[in-house]
């Protein structure tokens, strides 16, 4: 594979980093047995990570997951109580804050009240023997690479929220740093103004090439923005990999419930490779699973399949075969979620439990669909995914 | 995925490296922290080892030998103890002494003469036996020989002791076990009567619409700009021994309980005032609309909704009370006449008896309702925060005609009150001889005509007010600054916050009477500051740090904590971001700490009254002392001078803080 990326077109191109053996070596920032405790607490279990030059990667999970103290620790905020912290090659484990290499964006903004917009972003730029003549010229820059250039002179609270994040990130990276740190930088701010900064941060980040890491619990966030995902759970890692992996093939059931929504059915491994869910068996792969061997099958609900009354009848033109673990179904609830419909389905087969299908609008016009109609959903086989019991 | 694993690894927990800025803060910490020792912690412990230690002749302790005239022939050696079995110089009672306490030796000695050329032997028959010799100190079981001319000059020390035989002789002692008392039950019938007065004006200002609402603010917080005695000389003046209102009191006296009650409603009034008055403010309208929605009546509303709210103002609002008036010297002490409060007996077994072991007693059971008051209001203040929702909705008052005169009304009243009070003094001042001749002089101006220091005195005052206030604001912020905004030495951080909310809890009279055991001791390297003003600078910044503390952590506290993890990965230095960021943008809080130290500077009494010398008499205790010598329309108009300075200090206070705000908080 070496020979296929010496002819990539751009050198500054950032690695499209799909899992670990991606990385090129050596990583820029290694983690290694890291360790949090706060008294009996654990907040951070035997981390370890590594991350490459230029990537975007974002630490993703529920609250009280462990993923800012993880960022705390890499920024020297949060000392971690055990492991190593290695960046560019220099051991940074207990380097105080003000001698890392980063620089930092938090959800807060953060901004000095009492100082202009300008001196913000000049803050790390002076006292450091730079002429006036250059800092000024390095911060009218700044404010242009942000979209800002016209408000130099006013100060943090005559801004919006966006306008301030976007400050706030000129600030950070004003010096140059070799890490950029962003701790949910757009959990504060409105749904609108959120998509729009994410694909400027995003843009920005490929443009400067900076590694970045951005701690998120938006999970919309974290697969549109990342090059790879961290899912953290109970301060351990539960899974590494780009968003698309992530999504499609969560290793754990966490990380399968957590990305996205589910069904989660009760089952168990028959002795001819199927899985019993409720009363039938399912076609599915059953990997590292045996016979006999409880678990919990997955499937979401955009992956279920409608077929109107008779699947035998009506052949997609991309799906040739024969459909399997097609199932009868009646819809008992329809929502209208403006993009799609979300059915709650009742099948005899299942069991007592409820299925959730998201169907598009069209699939629901062509075929007719309304409460109380039955009708035929397929479950594909591969979509269907099997977690051991209790993992 | 990473296996989790239910054991930590093996090894040693990190520590992270410290950096410059973590020494230089660890510095300024262990600076200050020093301070609040020196200045706290040294000095009451000090106190508290001396209200335990009882002093006492040892007469057994010291053994004597006398020559014949040649001075080369002894007699037997004997004790004092029985030289004095058989002539009985001393008695009983005398034994029992305090650390001053000295014996002549020549009164075991009846036909003793300086002349004579008898000699004397003296030693001790313990090594702790100590006599002096001039200012010699003489020690141990060694034989001295002097003499006559030089016995003459030998006195016996007392042995200490340590125990509890102090309080045993307080409270066998009915006049001053009185006290404790009439101490509290002055405290209690002012707490009532304040919070009441109090509650119905912060209820008058928050859910009525009546007018003038900003002058009765101002009007009900004046108290706060005189000292505790100028009510006391208001009221001499309005129901004593001349007084117009005499007759009213329907010939009770104002000297004792009822002037003291009179007094303390008014000085402690702004305190619980404020308190109520800010509880009442962060009343949630949904809450009155919820009961008016259910249909309660305006009572139930009232006692279902406004008096809970206020609940936990009302109870600080009442320890505040308490521990103001239990604590308080001044007023008691002009209009107290016979009737024993605690404080006054501290000032009283100091200043009058000199009998400081007995002083460090009353200071210690003084301590005890103060500490207890405030333990019980900090654990009061920690749940009211817990009440406060971010998404209440301010309550604004709808007109009602009856209420809001009801309200207007009482507030007049009170503020007539008030007014009166200070009106009284100003007349007292300003006329030639109350009641009888009312023409106007400025004779009673004339301070240096009189005792009690003089125009110097109020000068010292200004310059006691200034230096508290300059100096007092840098430590302070600076202390609240390590606490709030230091990383690590968590354990340091703690003791430090303790120490800084330790002076609440400590009376005026209790930390000043410290002062004298602490610092007035040669042995002490700080003892030079004894009688200067450094000590008295000193003894009111600590006096008054815990609200200042509280105001500086409050300022700080609204900061994002962030700014300094920015600050950091921008790699600045922290002094940067301090003096960049930080302190202008905590100014406003700075200003306020130094308007309130500058203003208690000047009407503190009670701690000073102990620690001022010649040459730093204060105005406060000039009004104090004028009173006590009779002049009291002089002392009425040193307290007036502490008014208008005040009032100035305050204005000028409001102007330069509206200066700099348009022009360094521009943002705002």
């Amino acid at each position: 594979m070496r020979h296929a990326l010496s002819i990539e077109p751009t050198p500054t191109s950032i690695p499209r980093a799909a899992d670990q053996a991606n990385i090129p070596s050596p990583p820029y920032l290694e983690i290694r047995d890291l360790w949090k405790s706060y008294g009996d607490f654990t907040a951070l279990r035997d981390i370890s990570l590594d991350i490459g030059k230029g990537e975007f990667v974002c630490f993703l999970g529920p609250s009280g997951c462990g993923k800012t103290t993880l960022l705390r620790a890499i920024a020297g905020l949060d000392l971690q109580s055990h492991g190593m912290i290695r960046q560019g090659g220099r051991d940074i484990s207990i380097l105080p804050a003000s001698k890392r290499d980063y620089g930092i964006v938090f959800q807060s903004y953060a901004l000095f009240p009492n100082l202009t917009i300008e001196q913000n972003i000049a803050f790390g730029l002076e006292n450091t023997g730079r002429p006036k003549a250059e800092v000024a010229g390095r911060v009218a820059e700044l404010l242009e690479t942000v979209g800002l250039p016209a408000q130099a002179k006013k100060y943090p609270a005559q801004l919006s929220g966006g306008q301030q994040q976007r400050i706030a990130l000129a600030r950070a990276i004003a010096i140059s740093p070799g890490l950029l740190l962003l701790d949910e930088p757009l959990s504060a701010l409105d749904a609108k103004v959120r998509v729009h900064l994410r694909h400027e941060i995003k843009a920005l980040q490929r443009k400067l090439g900076v590694t970045t890491i951005m701690v998120t619990h938006d999970q919309e966030e974290a697969l549109a923005m990342a090059d790879r995902i961290v899912v953290m759970n109970h301060g351990v890692i539960e899974q590494v990999g780009s968003p698309t992996e992530i999504y499609r093939h969560p290793t754990t059931l966490f990380v399968a419930d957590f990305i996205g929504e589910t069904n989660k059915f009760p089952a168990r491994v028959l002795p001819d490779g199927q899985v019993e869910i409720g009363h039938s068996a399912f076609s599915c792969p059953t990997d590292g699973l045996a016979a006999g061997d409880a678990a919990t099958a997955v499937v979401r609900p955009v992956d279920i399949i409608p077929h109107g009354a008779d699947a035998h009848a009506v052949h997609s033109l991309d799906r040739p075969a024969t459909p399997q673990n097609l199932i009868d179904a009646q819809v008992h609830e329809m929502e209208f979620l403006g993009m799609f419909w979300r059915t709650r389905l009742s099948a005899p087969r299942l069991g007592d439990q409820a299925l959730v299908a998201d169907f598009s609008v069209n699939a629901v016009r062509r075929l007719r669909i309304e409460t109380g109609g039955v009708i035929q959903v397929e479950i594909p086989r591969e979509r269907l995914l099997l977690y051991p019991r209790g993992a | 995925m990473s296996l989790a694993i239910d054991y930590a690894p093996p090894g040693k927990r990190l520590r992270q490296q410290t950096s410059r800025d973590d020494r230089v803060k660890l510095g300024f910490m262990a600076v200050i922290g020093l301070y609040l020792i020196v200045a706290l912690g040294a000095p009451l412990f000090v106190m508290l080892s001396k209200s335990l230690s009882t002093y006492r002749f040892d007469l057994a302790a010291f053994e004597f030998q006398v020559s014949d005239e040649t001075g080369k022939t002894w007699a037997d050696a004997v004790t004092a103890e029985a030289l004095n079995r058989d002539l009985g110089v001393v008695t009983e009672k005398d034994l029992a002494t305090n650390s001053d306490g000295r014996l002549a030796a020549t009164k075991f000695f009846p036909e003793f003469n300086f002349r004579s050329p008898v000699h004397y032997r003296i030693r001790g028959t313990a090594d702790g036996a100590a006599f002096l010799v001039g200012s010699t100190l003489e020690k141990g079981i060694e034989w001295r020989e002097y003499d006559s001319a030089t016995f003459r000059r030998v006195v016996l020390r007392p042995a200490s002791t340590f125990g509890i035989e102090n309080f045993k002789t307080y409270f066998s002692t009915p006049a001053l076990a009185r006290s404790i008392y009439n101490s509290v039950l002055m405290a209690s019938i002012s707490t009532v009567v304040t919070v009441s007065i109090a509650f119905a004006l912060a209820y008058a200002l928050t859910r009525s619409c009546m007018p003038l609402k900003g002058l009765f603010r101002g009007i009900l917080t004046i108290p706060i700009l005189v000292p505790s005695l100028l009510p006391g000389i208001a009221l001499v003046y309005l129901f004593g021994n001349q007084g117009v209102f005499k007759d009213w009191l329907l010939g009770y006296s104002i000297y004792g309980p009822i002037g003291i009650v009179i007094g303390s409603v008014f000085f402690t009034l702004p305190h619980a005032f404020l308190i109520i008055l800010t509880a009442l403010s962060v009343a949630d309208a949904r809450h009155y609309e919820a009961a008016a929605s259910l249909k309660a009546s305006k009572w139930r509303t009232f006692t279902t909704v406004t008096v809970p709210g206020a609940r936990y103002g009302l109870v600080s609002a009442a320890f505040v009370v308490f521990t103001l008036v239990i604590t308080d010297f001044g007023l008691p002490k002009v209009i107290g006449g016979q009737y024993g409060m605690l404080a006054v007996d501290i000032y009283k077994q100091v200043i009058g008896q000199q009998n400081f072991e007995m002083g460090a007693v009353v200071s210690v059971i003084l301590l005890v309702p103060a500490v207890l008051a405030f333990v019980v209001d900090r654990r009061m203040q920690k749940r009211q925060v817990a009440l406060l929702s971010a998404r209440a909705v301010p309550y604004a008052p709808k007109p009602s005609g009856r209420r809001d005169s009801l309200c207007f009304a009482f507030s007049c009243l009170v503020s007539l009150f008030v007014l009166g009070m200070i009106a009284m003094c100003q007349i007292a001042a300003l006329v030639k001889f109350w009641p009888y001749d009312l023409t106007l002089t400025t004779k009673n101006f004339a301070f240096d005509l009189m005792d009690g220091g003089g125009w110097a005195a109020y000068a010292n005052s200004i310059k006691l007010a200034l230096l508290t206030a300059i100096f007092g604001s840098v430590i302070v912020f600076a202390g609240a600054y390590m606490v709030e905004k230091a990383d690590g030495f968590r354990l340091g951080r703690g003791v430090f916050h303790f120490l800084a909310m330790m002076p609440m809890a400590v009376p005026g009279m209790v930390l000043g009477l410290a002062y004298i055991f602490f610092f007035n001791n040669p042995a002490n390297p700080l003892s030079s500051i004894y009688g200067t003003m450094t000590i008295l600078v000193v003894c009111t910044v600590t006096h008054f740090y815990t609200v200042a503390h509280l105001t500086a952590l409050t300022a700080l506290k609204q900061m994002d904590p962030e700014f300094e993890s920015v600050g950091a990965s921008l790699k600045q230095p922290f002094h940067r971001l301090f003096f960049r960021v930080t302190l202008p943008v905590c100014l406003p809080a700075i200003l306020n700490i130094g308007i309130y130290l500058f203003v208690n500077a000047m009407t503190t009494v009670s701690a000073v009254v102990f620690l001022y010398s010649t040459d730093t008499k204060l105005a406060s205790v000039a009004v104090l002392n004028m009173d006590d010598a009779g002049d009291i329309a002089p002392a009425a108009a040193m307290g007036m001078m502490i008014f208008y300075t005040n009032v100035v200090a305050k204005l000028l206070h409001a102007a330069v803080s509206r200066g700099l705000l348009t022009r360094t908080q521009a943002w705002r």
